[in-house]
């Protein structure tokens, strides 16, 4: 039996904006088992990182709870926080802009073991734990003086899993680490994520838009869109048996390096939907091929149609 | 030239001279094109895509850029030679470049259709309300009603912007279209609209079109022949059905390995080891060959020649010369 390390339920987050309040998350639910992957998937302003950032309580959710081993995330003292955020760590997005451009590679690597008081604080000591980490994320050790912009894309993403390795955390949310790098670049460091996931049993939230780098990664993914989730699977599951209309055309939109592989193409139609004061029905409901009368006024529950395989549609209602 | 030709490229070699030496953008670079073809240009940052693209409209911004020597042929003109007057002629009207990235590639103090409307009212010698009619019928093209043709770029959407953005760009229907990474800023299904709108519109207008790219998949989707760039040159050349069914250069097939696949599941990725070589430090002889599982020590020597393998399917890999053994590689 495996545990569930950290549970997500009904978490929000509206943001006051002058046009009114913006769903960006509304109300979803989901477990992440001890040594596992879940794939957070969804286009731009779906609220997939906002759902990253509320889980390490970078943000302040507006409702829900977020519980990391048994411990309430969302309502913990600041002491205890801090000391939480040493068990969660986060990858960003941007090589680019996540770094401090007036640190050397060795001191953006070495901060968190000096806020933290992990070890021996003396110069050496923390010199040689920067090392062992650059090591493990394949930097090489000529690199410890630089600084990031000396650094490509893909050695500065390696910085920033080695600062985010450097506490020795258990659970990791990464948000599009991959995603400003090059393709063969790309793999290297999704291969170094899964070599880190084996060797140190990590847990990962793993945020992206790209289905087939999620695909690759995941035990389990989510799909996102607008602030919802709208179905939930085992990895090969949602693949083999895609079930929301949202996830099919999602599916069917990406370009395959293949000519082998033929696919009906589903396009769908407009775009994104604002999240400013969504109407009370399915928030797909505007762009979806199968829409019903009832979708556009009450909204679908994610509900589990086949074994752990979850579904927000009145299409699959029984 | 014969008839169908529409652009040739021959030699071209493009340099940026920096404070920290030269860097070495585009290496004799060749290419041919028919007329309503296209050409999907393949390659990850740094390969000298853009540079190539620029160079052919002669935007390479100078200095630092400079394009040393080559041909370019457009229409049975060199465009390498032409009067800077005549390059404007062509700008825009016979051949026209969409810009990777629709956030700001469009005036945000012009309405759009006074965007689109500039350039056919430049190179088509119609008068203000005759242009603003041909923008407006343009926008129903791309599916932007007209009703938003007075609206301004912030208040579209990013995939709005790109569309207005190849309204402006078929405008004056262009026989040649160069598109820089169209897409990559874009949602997935969005995306797969804005392909399927420059499907259409290719075939609707017969332009042949020049498609940058980093992303094997929309080359896949839309280009009839592909080129692989790396470090400067064209390391492979082919239809895209020999391209896929079976890439010949180690290159390539390493970026096959590095992306995630849909359909198979394999437990890591196959990555093309190393980084990209230093623009203003190229390796000698191959400039693969420091990241090559098939390396020998000829490699790093000998400069690879474009040997065709037959169909017209060029790769520049000492391995097709008879020079080096591919050694096996799991």
């Amino acid at each position: 039996m495996t545990e569930a390390i950290l549970k997500v339920a009904g978490l929000k987050k509206y943001f006051d904006t002058p046009k009114g309040l913006l769903h960006a998350v509304d109300d979803i639910n989901f477990e992440i088992n001890k040594g596992e992957t879940l794939g957070l998937v969804g286009e731009s302003g779906c609220g997939k990182s906002t759902t990253g950032r509320l889980i390490l309580r970078l943000l302040k959710a507006t409702d829900g709870s977020v519980s990391f081993e048994g411990k309430d995330i969302i309502n913990m003292g600041k002491k205890d926080l801090a000391r939480m955020r040493r068990e969660m760590q986060i990858i960003f997005q941007d090589p680019f802009s996540s770094l401090n451009p007036r640190l050397s590679v060795s001191e953006i690597i070495g901060e968190p073991l000096i806020i933290h008081k992990i070890g021996d604080q003396d110069k050496i000591s923390i010199q040689k734990e920067v090392s062992r980490l650059m090591d493990t994320v394949g930097l090489s050790q000529s690199l410890i003086n630089s600084y990031p912009h000396e650094l490509d894309g893909g050695r500065r993403q390696r910085i920033g899993v080695a600062r985010a390795l450097s506490l020795n955390p258990k659970f990791i949310v990464a948000d599009e680490p991959v995603s400003a790098l090059d393709v063969s670049i790309q793999a290297q460091v999704l291969n170094l994520l899964q070599d880190l996931q084996e060797e140190f049993g990590l847990t990962y939230l793993f945020i992206t838009h790209d289905l087939s780098v999620v695909k690759h990664i995941s035990d389990t993914i989510a799909v996102m869109y607008l602030g919802k989730l709208v179905e939930k699977a085992p990895s090969s599951a949602l693949f083999e048996n895609t079930m929301h209309p949202y996830t099919k055309a999602l599916l069917s939109a990406i370009p395959i390096p293949s000519l082998k592989v033929k696919r009906d193409k589903i396009l769908l139609k407009g775009e994104i939907a604002s999240p400013i004061n969504p109407s009370p029905g399915c928030r797909f409901a505007p762009r979806c091929p199968y829409r019903m009368d009832k979708c556009d006024n009450i909204d679908p529950e994610l509900v589990e149609i086949e074994k752990d395989h979850f579904v927000s549609c009145f299409l699959f209602d029984k | 030239m014969d008839d169908n030709k529409i652009l040739e490229i021959k030699d071209l070699v493009v340099h940026y001279i920096t404070d920290e030496g030269v860097v070495e953008a585009v290496n004799g670079f060749n290419v041919e094109l028919n007329k309503r073809e296209t050409l999907g240009l393949v390659g990850e940052t740094g390969a000298g895509k853009t540079t190539t693209a620029l160079s052919i409209l002669r935007l390479v911004p100078n200095p630092p850029g400079k394009i040393i020597s080559g041909d370019i042929h457009f229409n049975g003109e060199n465009l390498l030679e032409v009067e800077e007057e005549r390059m404007r002629q062509i700008r825009g009207n016979q051949i026209s470049m969409i810009f990777q990235d629709p956030m700001t590639s469009l005036n945000p103090v012009m309405t759009v259709v006074e965007q689109i409307a500039e350039g056919i009212r430049i190179h088509q010698e119609v008068g203000a309300k005759e242009s603003i009619e041909r923008a407006e019928t343009m926008l129903e093209l791309v599916g932007i009603p007209k009703e938003r043709a007075n609206n301004y770029p912030h208040e579209f959407s990013g995939g709005m912007k790109q569309r207005v953005i190849i309204a402006i760009a078929l405008a004056c229907n262009p026989s040649l279209l160069i598109a820089d990474e169209p897409t990559t800023a874009l949602d997935v299904t969005i995306q797969a609209q804005v392909l399927e709108l420059m499907r259409d519109l290719k075939k609707e207008f017969s332009t042949a079109m020049i498609l940058i790219t980093h992303d094997l998949g929309v080359v896949a989707e839309i280009c009839d022949k592909v080129a692989v760039m790396y470090a400067g040159e064209i390391i492979e050349y082919a239809a895209i059905e020999d391209l896929f069914e079976e890439p010949k250069h180690p290159y390539t097939v390493g970026l096959f390995g590095s992306i995630p696949s849909l359909d198979k599941n394999v437990n890591r990725l196959d990555p093309i080891k190393g980084l990209m070589p230093e623009p203003t430090d190229l390796p000698s002889g191959c400039k693969f060959h420091p990241r090559c599982p098939h390396a020998d020590p000829i490699c790093s020597k000998q400069d690879p020649l474009t040997t065709d393998v037959g169909g017209n399917h060029q790769v520049r890999c000492l391995i097709y010369e008879g020079l080096v053994e591919p050694k096996e590689v799991l």
